[in-house]
């Protein structure tokens, strides 16, 4: 069967002397697919999702897109299939909003032009969706983590692509916010959208995820549905802890809580 | 809100142009603007009659100074705006790759062979983009040579260049070529004439012609060069076009007026404080402001005192104070 993303064999390492990041990573995304990765600090999540929107190469291996390597594609057409938002952003330049935001045409906008009001309707459309609208004419540097993140998934969706790549999307973002980012990227999937995310939460794995991957040692130590993939026994193994319970709520959603015994 | 923009965008328009025929009225030779604009129209319009010595005056020595200036300052306002874009840094300036120190050189040694103005412009011109050319290759040749790697290289080179033009200078006999060199540098539009002009004419213009057309996208790579190429940007290639079209405008400016510091760091700053950061308006608004910063700074020079100040030292000497006083007011806006 014909998938959005298929994921070969890659193996990544920055030069030929240096060790391998990561060995043998397969996995397959479909439409509407929501894939969280996990795993301790320094697996080498990023450096896969980077991967993935051709920030980075592997050495082996091969990433489809629709059938095709991505390496047959420009970078402008790949921008059409793949957003990406990064994990860390360093501002330079106090950009309002909406010029941030109308960044996300670029793929459709040709090399001498800029936006036309054609782009400017789709960039408002997509602040409108995230509910942000009235952030419009602020600059993004002096915005709250949770805002900018908002913004940056504005940009992102004038993009109009088929799979999201999200560098741990919650990571600056207070407890209420956390979970409103979960939600959009819920109602986004289930518009059709396909998201690789990457984490540190593994109840976003049950929140979220229909495919979950516990990235460890430089592989996918575990890879599947979440109920399967996020057992009491692979989250310790994973994170090297003892006493983790996976507690079932009573609308039947899993939570996990470490349990260190303090003597 | 719209309305502020228009009026805005209106003054940026039109503060160039009245600059530029207000400064044909200024020199020792007094002319009004009444007859300024009768003399302008008059190959034109052949019934408006006009003295000889004003249609002189206005055509042989004030217009190529005039558009002079503000071609220099356009250029080296938009060069450095484009510079402070593409490297994502407000304290960069145009000859951050080692254009300025590059043409000096080049200059020098035209005057130590005696070549003349017209190969002393020319040897300038080519130097400033041998010696960018130079730091390019130079980051290219290291694995992984990113941004940081090019602005090392451009200091290196740039410091290269200056050592060899006081090696120049050293040698240069000191009645004769030594002050001819030092008056090269300190930067002047004082011996301007149409034929020099037309030399920078060509490459200013097709370097702009570039640069205006590319300058949205200069955002792309403000933001970054990850994020450039998750927006389908290649931003190598957009950096290089762009650092190639800036050096040429850089060098070709330089190369008629010889070193002129500020102009390419201070206007882009003024300019973001006025029009904000997207480079669609921050460019072309660049420009604006650039000609016209240094066709009033070139006026002062020629007129202030019975002896011509060298431009270079009076952008200085306006500029740190204003860029100071900026620093101050708007310090937050840019760290």
């Amino acid at each position: 069967m014909k998938k959005l993303l298929d994921v070969k064999n890659i193996s990544f390492k920055y030069s030929e002397e240096s060790p391998d990041i990561f060995k043998d990573i397969n996995f397959t995304i479909d439409k509407g697919d929501v894939l969280c990765i996990l795993g301790p600090n320094g697996t080498g999540k990023t450096t896969l999702l980077k991967c993935l929107n051709r920030l980075q190469t592997p050495y082996t291996g091969e990433i489809l897109l629709n059938d095709k390597n991505i390496k047959g594609y420009t970078y402008q057409e790949l921008s059409k299939y793949i957003g990406y938002i990064p994990q860390g952003h360093i501002p330079t330049f106090p950009f309002n909003v909406e010029e941030v935001v109308l960044m996300g045409r670029a793929p459709y906008i040709n090399l001498t032009n800029s936006p036309k009001e054609e782009d400017l309707k789709i960039a408002r459309k997509s602040l409108k969706t995230l509910n942000i609208m009235h952030l419009k004419d602020k600059a993004y540097t002096e915005l709250s983590g949770g805002e900018r993140q908002l913004v940056f998934l504005a940009r992102v969706l004038c993009q109009n692509p088929s799979i999201l790549i999200l560098d741990e999307p919650t990571s600056n973002l207070d407890f209420g916010n956390q979970f409103k980012l979960l939600k959009i990227i819920e109602k986004l999937s289930s518009n059709g959208l396909s998201i690789i995310m990457s984490t540190h939460n593994p109840d976003h794995g049950f929140i979220v995820g229909n495919k979950v991957a516990i990235m460890k040692d430089k592989k996918f130590m575990e890879y599947g549905n979440p109920n399967d993939v996020l057992t009491e026994n692979n989250i310790e193994k994973a994170y090297n802890i003892d006493d983790v319970d996976i507690i079932k709520l009573n609308n039947k959603r899993k939570i996990c809580i470490p349990y260190p015994k303090w003597e | 809100m719209e309305n502020d923009k228009l009026i805005r965008d209106s003054i940026l328009i039109l503060l160039p142009i009245l600059i530029f025929f207000l400064s044909f009225s200024i020199g020792r030779f007094p002319i009004s603007t009444i007859d300024v604009i009768k003399t302008l129209l008059s190959p034109i319009i052949p019934s408006l009659t006009v003295s000889p010595a004003i249609s002189t005056i206005v055509f042989q020595i004030r217009l190529p100074r005039i558009i002079a200036a503000m071609l220099v300052g356009a250029s080296l306002a938009i060069a450095g705006a484009v510079f402070q874009g593409i490297f994502k840094n407000p304290l960069v300036s145009p000859d951050l790759l080692g254009v300025a120190n590059g043409a000096g050189f080049g200059a020098s040694i035209a005057i130590l062979a005696s070549l003349g103005n017209i190969f002393t412009q020319i040897f300038a011109f080519i130097f400033g983009i041998i010696s960018v050319s130079i730091t390019y290759l130079i980051s290219k040749s290291y694995k992984n040579g990113g941004i940081l790697v090019l602005i090392l290289a451009g200091t290196a080179i740039s410091a290269f260049f200056n050592a060899l033009i006081s090696g120049a200078k050293f040698i240069a006999d000191p009645y004769n070529k030594l002050p001819q060199i030092v008056y090269w540098l300190m930067g002047s539009l004082s011996e301007v004439t149409i034929n020099k002009l037309i030399i920078t004419l060509i490459p200013v213009i097709i370097g702009l012609i570039i640069i205006l057309s590319l300058r949205w996208r200069v955002n792309l790579l403000a933001m970054g060069d990850e994020e450039a190429q998750s927006l389908g940007e290649n931003p190598e290639r957009l950096r290089l076009i762009l650092i190639a079209a800036a050096t040429l405008i850089t060098s070709a400016s330089v190369s008629i007026s010889g070193i002129i510091g500020w102009i390419g760091l201070l206007v882009p700053h003024l300019t973001r404080m006025i029009v904000g950061p997207d480079h669609k308006i921050l460019i072309p608004a660049s420009l604006s402001i650039g000609a016209s910063f240094l066709l009033i700074v070139d006026n002062i020079s020629r007129s202030l005192i019975s002896v011509e100040i060298p431009i270079g030292i009076l952008t200085a000497v306006i500029g740190v104070p204003v860029f100071l006083y900026l620093l101050r007011k708007g310090y937050s806006e840019w760290f």
